[in-house]
């Protein structure tokens, strides 16, 4: 009985490791409009979705819209892109840019909780 | 002007209309866009006016609308100058409100569109400027029964943050009470062991085991709305990050919390499973917790509205309204619907509603809020005056300049609201560690669980699930993950308040570690301007006879030299006299005739050509000249009348500022273009040792470049303009700011003041926001680091001390808490280089 407990917590250990730290997610692709890439991302509890394939050289919109009060993700940070905006609970925020060169730019809450990426492809 | 019309007249109950057109800037472009218009149905006459870029047009309104109009405008490929205005409606429940409320706005003329904000109320209504305005808005509004609020300032809408802030921590604050009151019984009728808590002891010292089963039972049903009201966002917000395959603060609470009342739940229900002794439910502990976390996450809501005071402070100064000119009357209409160019009117004490540049009378204003110095400054016309100071004494009109997000305001608030967005390179790492954070302590937990069910004493199934428990509880990623941001929220926001507008995290975090600081000379240390400084006499001459000749003689001419003289001779009372017979000669000075006297102006060169004799001078000027002035020779009548000297002054802090810096322990070096006498003069009253002159403007960024090169921090102080190189060579780069433009490309730093005590602010408060940061940060590990092999049972061989899992969690909403509150500290920061509170 020990053992299978014992066992069963190991197997529980392993798979913490693979869901929440070697799980690949998969990206969704952007809707492309009149030349421009847009995506809508729902904001609650994360990024909905959180991986965004988007092609380099056109410009992408990302439109989030906050549903909830926790103020954990009343921000959206793209540190490399040096940019950021506020969240305001059921508005929709737009930002946009142009990737000019292939690869990832993540994106953050203000404390690094919720995650997501945009992943450029050339 | 560009004049169409149609054939007919207008119909009855014609409207007409007003259009700003901002594309429409010729002849040709007129033209089309009549033609355009004139084909749509409804319209019946159209005008355009090229000079004011706007088309006069009269319409039927039954057969279009105004947007129907602009709609026309833009298939005719021009846009319509269009302005945005939020308003806050009260009173507003339901969701059926608001489309109610949107219909009404969209048929106030003018308004081209409306969205009404269900969540906060806010009203978000796009509008031709000229023909809606707020008034009509707030009329419609009213007409379906609601109140409209005053509009609110644009995109940064501080009062909207701060109530959606309300708004979060009320509902905490409810579901606090309603966990805190659930606990008190629960917690009292949890250990019949413990008999002085027992509350069932108080009327009986026999309590049957049914009656503390019942109890039990009891317990656990009024725990499920705790968990489900006060607790959902635990529950929600860890299932959602789950999705993700992601884990945070939620996911740990949730766990523990729900771990805990499916283990009492099992206990009660199949006491049998469990070895002997180990069937004791521990209700308790999820409505504890959960009123604690909960107590914590509002006191942290309110907390975090204070780290951003600053900028709510800034956007707060903004003038609600303005009193323009149009059309010869003065209107005071709502400051979003300022124009550029409109003449604004400023009363004593009011409000400087937006930018603009004085055309009539005089006053000193207050600019302290913007700039941080404290001084009324005089303004005159031709003088910028910026938006949100206060005018003093004097009435004066300005023409706007800069409206809406243009203003200095504006661009202040906006920089700093993005600077709060950056991350400090330090928070970078803290958020690789944060990334691995939540699952590591899930794990933790696993296999505390294993070791106590392997290793623990009897009854060890009880206090495996307590420690695991305990492990998720005490576990707090909030404190780690918000101590830099928070700090930097507050530091930045602080230097905003004193004028220092610091771009980012990064720039902060550099700033704080500075060793040199650069000061260009001319324009930093420097007013940049010469100013008349001495007058020596020739024997037979007084002093004010020499400023007085040499003042007239010199009225007319522009050199700047020249002006120097006329204006110091103004400051000293004595009004320079109209000369005649007035002539510059280019490279000497200038000779004029002043009260029927003869006087030359200049230099020793006009003075060798008039043949004066100067010996009498020759140790004067040879003084002045050592002390980095400009002396220039008087004449009257072919005699030497003396000497008198202008040079560029310090400004009036600059020796207070520098000696900050030095007593910072920062190493202060003077870079200039000009002569080494003139560098080294200026060097000594300010007190800077290390001085780098006569060095060519290219030349500037090699010689930070150098500075670098000796392995220190180098910050560089110098205007925007002819200094950007070096100001971007340097690690940080510091621009003095010049009226409205706040903000200045190449610089990491900007003082709107001016003032280099803005240098002396920028570093103290880098290097204490740092400070704070790296004290939160320390304490959130030490905190996390301690905390958790302690609720694991790591004490507990040794010493017998085991965690209770309601102390976990009152130390971690206490250790939250405590990160917010350190960032708050620095909000009451005072700084050498700024006694002003």
């Amino acid at each position: 009985m020990l053992t299978l407990v014992n066992l069963l917590g190991l197997a529980l250990v392993a798979w913490i490791v693979w869901y929440f730290w070697l799980y690949k997610k998969e990206g969704v692709a952007v809707t492309e409009v009149a030349g421009v890439q847009e995506i809508n991302i729902t904001v609650k509890g994360g990024y909905d979705p959180d991986v965004i394939v988007v092609k380099k050289g056109k410009p992408v919109r990302l439109h989030f819209t906050r549903r909830e009060s926790a103020l954990c993700s009343e921000m959206v940070i793209f540190d490399t892109l040096g940019r950021s905006a506020k969240l305001p609970e059921g508005e929709t925020v737009t930002l946009e840019f142009t990737p000019q060169q292939a690869g990832e730019i993540p994106f953050q809450c203000q404390m690094g909780m919720l995650r997501g990426k945009v992943v450029v492809t050339s | 002007m560009e004049v169409t019309r149609n054939k007919q007249p207008p119909g009855p109950g014609a409207a007409s209309l007003c259009l700003p057109l901002p594309q429409v800037k010729d002849t040709a472009r007129a033209r089309a866009l009549s033609h355009a218009l004139r084909q749509v149905a409804g319209i019946e006459a159209v005008q355009v006016n090229l000079a004011r870029q706007e088309a006069h047009l009269t319409y039927n309104p039954g057969a279009i609308s105004v947007a129907g109009v602009v709609e026309a405008v833009e298939r005719a490929g021009y846009s319509v100058g269009r302005a945005e205005l939020r308003a806050h409606i009260a009173g507003m429940h339901c969701a059926s409100c608001v489309a109610r409320i949107e219909d009404v706005l969209r048929a106030v003329p003018g308004v081209l569109d409306a969205s009404v904000n269900p969540a906060t109320g806010v009203a978000t209504v796009e509008y031709v400027p000229g023909t809606a305005d707020f008034r009509a808005i707030q009329a419609a509004v009213e007409s379906v029964g609601y109140q409209t609020a005053h509009p609110l300032e644009q995109p940064p809408a501080p009062e909207e943050e701060a109530e959606a802030h309300a708004r979060e921590y009320k509902s905490l604050m409810a579901k606090f009470w309603f966990a805190a009151a659930v606990s008190v019984p629960t917690v009292l009728v949890a250990y019949p062991n413990v008999s002085w808590l027992y509350a069932p002891y108080l009327f009986s010292s026999a309590i049957s085991e049914g009656v503390v089963w019942l109890l039990w039972v009891l317990s656990g049903l009024v725990t499920l709305p705790v968990m489900f009201y006060s607790g959902r966002q635990f529950f929600t917000g860890a299932a959602s990050a789950f999705r993700h395959h992601a884990a945070d603060m939620n996911t740990l609470i949730a766990l523990g919390t729900g771990a805990a009342w499916l283990y009492s739940t099992a206990a009660l229900i199949f006491p049998r499973l469990f070895p002997a002794g180990t069937a004791e439910p521990f209700y308790d502990v999820t409505a504890v917790v959960t009123a604690l976390v909960v107590l914590g996450q509002a006191l942290e809501v309110r907390a975090k509205g204070q780290t951003s005071q600053a900028i709510r402070k800034l956007i707060g100064l903004q003038a609600r309204t303005a009193r323009v000119l149009r059309e010869g009357r003065e209107l005071e209409i709502p400051v979003e619907e300022v124009e550029v160019d409109d003449v604004v009117v400023v009363r004593p004490g009011e409000k400087i509603p937006v930018d603009g540049v004085i055309i009539e009378g005089q006053s000193a204003l207050d600019e302290s809020m913007v700039t941080g110095e404290s001084l009324p400054v005089d303004k005159q016309p031709g003088d910028e005056v910026i938006g949100a100071t206060v005018n003093t004494t004097g009435s004066f009109k300005f023409r706007a300049t800069k409206v809406g997000k243009d203003t200095a305001l504006a661009q202040i608030v906006k920089m700093v609201q993005d600077a709060m967005g950056s991350k400090a390179p330090i928070a970078r790492l803290v958020d690789v560690v944060s990334g691995y954070f939540v699952p590591a302590v899930m794990i933790i937990a696993v296999l505390t669980f294993l070791a106590w069910l392997n290793f623990g004493p009897s009854p060890a199934l009880a206090y495996a699930v307590v420690t695991a428990v305990t492990v998720l509880i005490i576990a707090c990623p909030c404190a780690v993950g918000m101590a830099v941001p928070l700090s930097l929220v507050a530091g930045l926001g602080k230097a905003a308040e004193h004028g220092v507008l610091i771009r980012n995290g990064e720039a902060l975090q550099t700033a704080s570690a500075l060793k040199t600081v650069v000061l260009d000379k001319t324009g930093t240390i420097t007013k940049g301007k010469p100013e008349l400084t001495d007058a020596l006499p020739a024997p037979g001459f007084d002093e004010k006879t020499l400023i007085h000749l040499a003042a007239s003689a010199d009225r007319p001419s522009e050199h700047p030299l020249a002006q120097a003289i006329v204006k110091g001779a103004q400051a000293r009372g004595l009004e320079p006299l109209e000369p005649g017979a007035f002539k510059a000669v280019p490279g000497h000075g200038v000779e004029a005739a002043v009260d029927g006297k003869r006087v030359l102006v200049g230099n020793r060169k006009l003075m060798e050509r008039e043949k004066v004799d100067t010996s009498s001078l020759a140790e004067a000027v040879g003084r002045l000249q050592g002390e980095g002035k400009t002396a220039m020779y008087v004449a009257v009548d072919g005699q030497a009348a003396g000497v008198v000297a202008v040079a560029d002054t310090l400004k009036e802090d600059s020796v207070e500022a520098i000696r900050v810096m030095r007593q910072m322990g920062l190493e202060v070096v003077m870079l200039t273009g000009d002569n080494e006498r003139t560098a080294r003069s200026i060097a000594r009253q300010v007190g800077i040792e290390r001085v780098l002159a006569e060095v060519l403007p290219e030349e500037k960024a090699n010689q930070v470049h150098a500075l670098k090169a000796e392995g220190k921090k180098v910050g560089m102080v110098g205007d925007g303009i002819n200094d950007a190189p070096a100001l971007v060579e340097a690690d940080v780069g510091f621009a003095i700011g010049t009226g409205t433009d706040v903000a200045i490309e190449a610089a990491d730093v900007t003082l709107i003041g001016g003032s280099l005590k803005g240098v002396a602010y920028a570093i103290e408060v880098s290097k204490a926001t740092m400070q704070n940061a790296k004290q939160s940060l320390f304490g959130a590990f030490v905190y996390n680091v301690l905390g958790i092999p302690v609720a694991a049972g790591i004490l507990f061989p040794f010493f017998g001390i085991l965690l209770s899992p309601i102390l976990a969690g009152a130390a971690m909403a206490i250790s939250s808490i405590t990160v917010v509150s350190n960032a708050n500290r620095l909000r009451f920061f005072r700084a050498r280089s700024f006694t002003r509170a």
